[in-house]
Order: C-alpha cells, then structure tokens, then sequence
C-alpha cells in the first residue's frame, strides 16, 4: 500500500520541514546532490568539540528525501561525531536490508517502507551522504550515484 | 466508451483492436490494468515485432553476410530486407545511406566521430538547440574539445519553441554543422526542421537531425527534408531496443573515414593495408543485432500497414484531450506549450515532488517518467530540476487519460496541503 511508503510522519516532516534554514555558526557544511532526480541538499553543522550541537538543511526535494532530511537533523543533535557515523550505517540498513530496525533509530524506523521501492532508496539517503562528507569535513558535493 | 474514442472509430482508428497486437498493454499493476504513458522511454512491441524475433531465432539462425548456407542466406534477406522497408519509409533516395546502429545515441555518436574528427577544426562552430537530449549534446561536447570547435545554442522561449532569429543570428561563415533535435523528447516542441536546414544550408552548413521523437510519430521524407544526417532508435518505433538507424547522404559517408574497425566493414585486410567495404557496410563493423534488426522490419511494416499519417491525426487528438483535461487540474502547471506539438505531456505540481507524483501514480497502475529526461538544460531554462511526463502512443485511450486525471487527483489527496 501507497501509505507504507508516505506514512505519518514522513508526510508530516516532507511538508512542515524542521530544521529546514541556513545555521549561523555552523563549522561543517557540505552538498548533496542526486543527479536522477536533480535534487540538491545543503546540509549545516554546528560542532561543538566532537558533539553535533545544531543541525539544518537548505533545497527542496521530494517527500522522501526531504523528510528524511528533516529527521535526520533532528536526530543528529547531541550526538558525538562517532553515534552520528553509526546511525548513517543504521539508516542504510534499515533501508537495504531486511535485518530489524535498530532501537537507536528511534523515529526514523518509518523509513521502513522505502525498502520496497528500490528506485527510492537514494531519496531517503541524499541526507545520509550528505551528513558522512559533512562529518569528514570536506567540502565537495556528494552525489548518491 | 469515451466520445473522442467513438470519434476516432468513426474515423477509421480502432484503437481497441490497436490494443489487442500489444501483449504487454493486458496487465495489471498493483492490481489496476496498467496505463503506460512512458513511451517516449520507450514504446511497447506489437504481437509481430516479437513473432519475427522469434522466428528468427527459432527458424532462421544465422550470421549474415557470411554463410554460402541456406540459413545464412534467409538471415541475410531478412535483415537487409529490413533496409529496403526503412529507406521507404523515410524516403531515403538509396538503400545504401541507411546506416544500422544502436540507437540514436550511436548515430550521432558515429558522425561526431567521423565526420566531426576529420572536418572540424579550431573556430569552426556547431549549433544545437536549447532543447536537446543529452545524446545530442555531449558527442559534440567531446568533439568540440578534441578539434577546438565550438558549440553554440539556440535558446528557447517560454512555450519552448526555437527562437528562430536567435538562431539566424548565430549562423555564419564559422558554422559547419546544425544539429537539431526533430521533436524534443522533454516537451513536445515539434521543430520546423525543414526551415531550419534550408537556412544552415543557405550558410553553407551541414545538418543533422535527431529523430527519434518523431519517426514513431509523424510522417518524415528525408528527401523533401534534406537532411543531410538523420538518426533513429527502434525501440522507440515499436520495434526492439539495441537496433537504430543513421542516414546520411552517400557523398558524404563516402567521404568519412569508418567508425570502428572489423569485420564485415573491410573489403580486403593484410598486414600492411586494409582496403575498406562499400556503404552501408564500411560503417557495420562486426556482427549487428540481426535480430533487433528483423524485428525493426516488422515494425516499420506493422507502423505501415496502420499508417503514419493515422497514427499522427490520432495521438494529436489524444493530446488536445489530455491538455484540456490536464489543464483544469488546479495547481498544475504544463511545461512545453509549443504551438506545433507532438504528443508530450510535461507537467509540475505545486508543492509535489515528480518523484512522488510517479510513485502514487505507479501505485494506480500507471506509468510515466519522473526527472529531468536526460535534458537537464531545457530544465534549467525553466527554473526547475525536473517534470512528470506524459507521453502517449497511438495504443493510449482517452480513458487512459481519465484514468491519468484521476491519478493525479489521488497525488493531491496524499500531498495536498491538510
């Protein structure tokens, strides 16, 4: 079924993003791109020592990718670098495998859905890229081929 | 039964029985009979087109050109039969200047390659158009930067047509080739090709023609036109992927050195020298796709015997309807209003993703693409990363639109704002 996929909350966060301005102060910055569907993401990190203090993005794509945006930056705060590298291995598997859902995923497990829609997959992770090259600290646009 | 539907009847296109020659349309998906409006992707086969790849294989199977062997000579027959069907169809003036290839793409790719490596030079210049794929642009990028040639573009207006004296203005002495897309494949723009390579030719250019949005829909006479290169893919004529053509005038493939080296393309090979086939063949290196090839007969024959002329009067109707209907669709926004039309429908939504639109409509059984239709440029012109397009072949109905209509409904009630 279509709400599966569109569940609750991806529809809420896809069109009230949070999170969705530029960040004064952030000290990580870098772009996403996916060139199927020509969605662009500006992601914002504030760090305070290794401590993700603030997140935010900028762009506008799809339900799915926006959303997923939107959570994620929501998810990031207070979290040490190292727990923000992990929950991006998290998110890729919830969507690529059929292993259960980590608890540390907390709201992002109504992702669950994209799994069926493997053309989607790289919706639901322009985000995901984006925040790894963040974290990495370079400053290159990142695209999901 | 829809009124345009018994209309059309009326007027000698039955596009129930149309129906029944194409297997794949009898489906469902998701549990909802399948409406396929992606055929400028790629349009489905007729019951004929797979037969004669089948029988191919099944009866035939053989390496052309080649055998004494009484198989060899059926597969050789057929294929070349295949040439004689296209160069009628289009008109071309011998058999010899029909060129098979993959596709479109390796068309123009064949003549960046060969005519464009050893004609071009430092300041000379090539125009495009501001609506081309990307397989009318990238070739000649590489060439372009191989010989320090340059590309120009013609821009578009808002409807998404040419902008002719734009295009006047950049013709001149340095011009050696126009190379223009026949009907755009993002939005519909049917280009008054015709005009626009008696003027290139005026400047004393060359001209080729991307067509592969408008074979499969309209009547196209390469020797009224006078093109001097044309390019086609078979998949989108309603034969099978991996077989195309490249026309081009005989002097001028005469002319060009081969594309890729091989078999079948040489006439005599030693150490030191080969000497190179006839045309079409010095540009037919190693074994085609002999049976994309058959196969691409059938089509030309099946599109025949229903007739261009039809199918174009038809799919224009569909197109006026699904305009209308398109248009009273609050929030939706038709990209490409271009006063000569193919059947092309390029639309945004307010507020919605085409990503999204794609998925929920995919989910009512319906399939249209979603993105930026490998002609990010034309996106580009108009401020956005991508459109829903819907593109219709002579086996859509005006029901299939309805169903297309109520599907975007079904978009907005999940989007929509609450």
């Amino acid at each position: 079924m279509i709400d599966d996929l569109y569940q609750e909350t991806i529809l809420d966060h896809s069109k009230r993003p949070r999170n969705h301005h530029t960040l004064a102060g952030a000290n990580r910055k870098a772009e996403g791109y996916n060139p199927l569907c020509g969605d662009k993401l500006k992601l914002y990190l504030k760090m305070e020592g290794d401590i993700v203090s603030d997140a935010a993005f900028e762009g506008s794509g799809c339900a799915i990718s926006t959303a997923s945006a939107s959570l994620m930056t929501e998810s990031l705060k207070g979290k040490t670098r190292e727990e923000a590298m992990k929950l991006v291995d998290k998110f890729h598997d919830l969507l690529t495998t059929d292993t259960p859902a980590s608890r540390d995923l907390g709201k992002l497990v109504v992702f669950c859905g994209v799994r069926d829609y493997p053309a989607r997959v790289k919706c639901a992770t322009l985000a995901w890229h984006t925040l790894k090259s963040a974290l990495h600290g370079s400053e290159e646009t990142v695209t999901t081929e | 039964m829809n009124t345009l539907d018994r209309a059309v009847i009326a007027a000698g296109f039955d596009v129930e029985r149309v129906r029944a020659d194409f297997p794949v349309l009898n489906q469902t998906i998701h549990g909802k009979p399948l409406v396929y409006l992606d055929n400028a992707a790629t349009a489905q086969k007729p019951r004929a087109v797979i037969d004669a790849i089948v029988k191919f294989y099944e009866v035939d199977c053989a390496n052309i050109h080649r055998g004494v062997h009484e198989l060899s000579q059926r597969s050789t027959a057929a294929y070349e039969e295949t040439r004689a069907k296209v160069r009628r169809f289009l008109n071309a003036r011998h058999k010899q200047e029909i060129i098979f290839v993959r596709g479109t793409t390796e068309g123009i790719n064949l003549v960046t390659q060969t005519w464009g490596r050893t004609h071009l030079k430092q300041g000379d210049e090539i125009i495009i158009a501001g609506l081309e794929h990307h397989s009318n642009i990238v070739p000649w990028q590489f060439v372009c930067e191989e010989t320090g040639a340059r590309l120009r573009v013609i821009p578009i207006d808002e409807r998404g047509e040419l902008i002719l004296e734009e295009y006047e203005k950049l013709l001149g002495p340095h011009t050696r080739m126009v190379a223009i897309g026949h009907v755009s494949n993002a939005l519909g723009t049917i280009n008054p090709v015709a005009r626009i390579i008696r003027m290139a030719h005026a400047a004393g250019a060359l001209t080729l023609v991307d067509g592969a949005q408008a074979v499969p829909h309209m009547p196209v006479d390469l020797q009224a036109l006078d093109a001097d290169f044309y390019a086609f893919s078979g998949h989108k004529l309603y034969g099978p992927t991996g077989i195309g053509v490249l026309y081009g005038k005989t002097e001028l493939l005469d002319a060009m050195p081969p594309y890729q080296g091989g078999g079948d393309m040489i006439r005599t090979v030693t150490f030191e020298k080969t000497t190179y086939n006839d045309l079409p063949y010095k540009f037919e290196a190693g074994t085609p796709d002999i049976a994309g090839g058959i196969g691409l007969g059938a089509a030309v024959d099946y599109v025949t015997r229903l007739g261009i002329d039809k199918i174009g009067a038809y799919e224009h109707e569909l197109l006026l309807y699904a305009t209308e209907a398109l248009e009273q669709i609050p929030g939706l926004r038709i990209i490409g209003t271009a006063r000569e039309k193919a059947a092309v429908l390029s639309f945004v939504m307010e507020g919605i993703h085409p990503h999204d639109i794609g998925t929920v409509l995919d989910h009512q059984g319906i399939a249209v693409r979603t993105g930026h239709h490998c002609a990010q440029p034309v996106m580009d012109r108009y401020h956005i990363p991508a459109t829903t397009r819907a593109s219709l072949a002579f086996y859509n109905t005006a029901a299939e639109i309805d169903a297309l209509v109520a599907g975007l409904y079904k978009v907005k009630e999940v989007f929509g704002d609450d």
